[in-house]
């Protein structure tokens, strides 16, 4: 899957970011497209994370960690877009509710959206699929609660800007 | 005479013998994701104590740093599945329906701890409520409830 970056401005603020959390990278998790709506995020298939070994399933945890960080990274966006800071959102609480099990030796795709943003919270809700966005292994809804930008630290604001960083 | 070690794909036989012999590394090494974060398994008596000890590999959030949320839910959900592994002698891995849980405050890096109270287990469907505590079991850093589907 290729998609250009040119429709989603906030591909590359939601690739730093989603590289920066260690679990992320050890996960192999990809960003494919970010806008200040949506994130779209894509796991790889890998055995080490399997929770049913009869089936190969993959765990149930890999999921809820790959709704929370796209549903994360979907707040970062919607913040940065709506106030211009930057600012990482803790979770508040997730409910994710499995549809059905995914199909072993394939990527899930985790569609995440920050469908309301206010000035202490952010609720998001996110799809787990893998063939189909219709077909969903998972739904999750969420809510982060917003902190001060101060929050975010030098270095971690230097990482999620790159170079841009030098001309603030 | 004690049995000779059986295909790691007999559930049932591997509760069995965990439960019996205390040790719970076998069916840790059973599920590759309890495995991948590391957890391991105490018994106290009736009771057992799961843990996440530290790990650079979890970590979510690197300004803290803290404990990546979804490592956490993992490892709680992973959790719950030994509790009902162990006590009610399932033939299957439990299959999680739902997960809902609510971060109380972050989850440094260190060791985390686990206990679960199955609230209620019908024929197929179990519900799970889980703690999850680093330094004092009085500041809970995460609460969850689960269902399960269980055979």
């Amino acid at each position: 899957m290729k998609t250009n970056p040119d429709y989603f401005p906030m591909t590359t603020l939601a690739t730093r970011f989603v590289n920066q959390l260690a679990q992320c990278r050890r996960l192999g998790l990809k960003v494919h497209e970010a806008s200040e709506h949506h994130v779209l995020l894509e796991l790889p298939y890998n055995e080490a994370l399997i929770g049913y070994p009869d089936t190969g399933v993959l765990h149930g945890g890999v999921i809820t960690t790959l709704m929370d960080t796209g549903s994360g990274c979907a707040v970062v966006c919607a913040i940065k877009e709506k106030f211009g800071t930057l600012e990482i959102s803790p979770t508040l609480d997730l409910r994710v509710d499995y549809m059905k099990p995914a199909q072993p030796h394939k990527p899930i795709f985790g569609m995440a959206e920050c469908y309301r943003l206010s000035s202490s919270v952010a609720f998001t809700r996110a799809i787990a699929y893998q063939d189909s966005v219709d077909d969903p292994i998972a739904h999750a809804v969420g809510s982060f609660m917003r902190i001060s930008p101060e929050m975010i630290g030098d270095n971690f604001r230097k990482a999620l800007m790159g170079e841009e960083a030098q001309h603030d | 005479m004690t049995e000779p070690k059986q295909p790691l794909t007999d559930v049932k036989t591997l509760v069995a013998r965990v439960t019996e012999t205390n040790d719970f590394a076998d069916l840790i090494a059973h599920v590759p994701y309890a495995k991948f974060i590391g957890m391991q398994v105490n018994r106290f008596g009736d009771e057992l104590v799961f843990q996440l000890p530290a790990n650079d590999d979890n970590i979510g959030n690197p300004v803290l740093p803290a404990l990546h949320g979804g490592v956490i839910a993992g490892f709680m959900e992973m959790s719950a599945i030994i509790q009902l592994m162990v006590f009610m002698q399932t033939s299957k891995v439990p299959k999680v329906v739902d997960f809902s849980i609510d971060y109380l405050r972050a989850g440094y890096h260190k060791d985390s701890f686990a206990e679960c109270h199955i609230t209620r287990q019908g024929r197929r469907v179990a519900n799970v409520h889980i703690e999850c505590w680093q330094t004092s079991r009085k500041q809970l850093i995460a609460t969850a409830r689960a269902h399960f589907l269980i055979e």
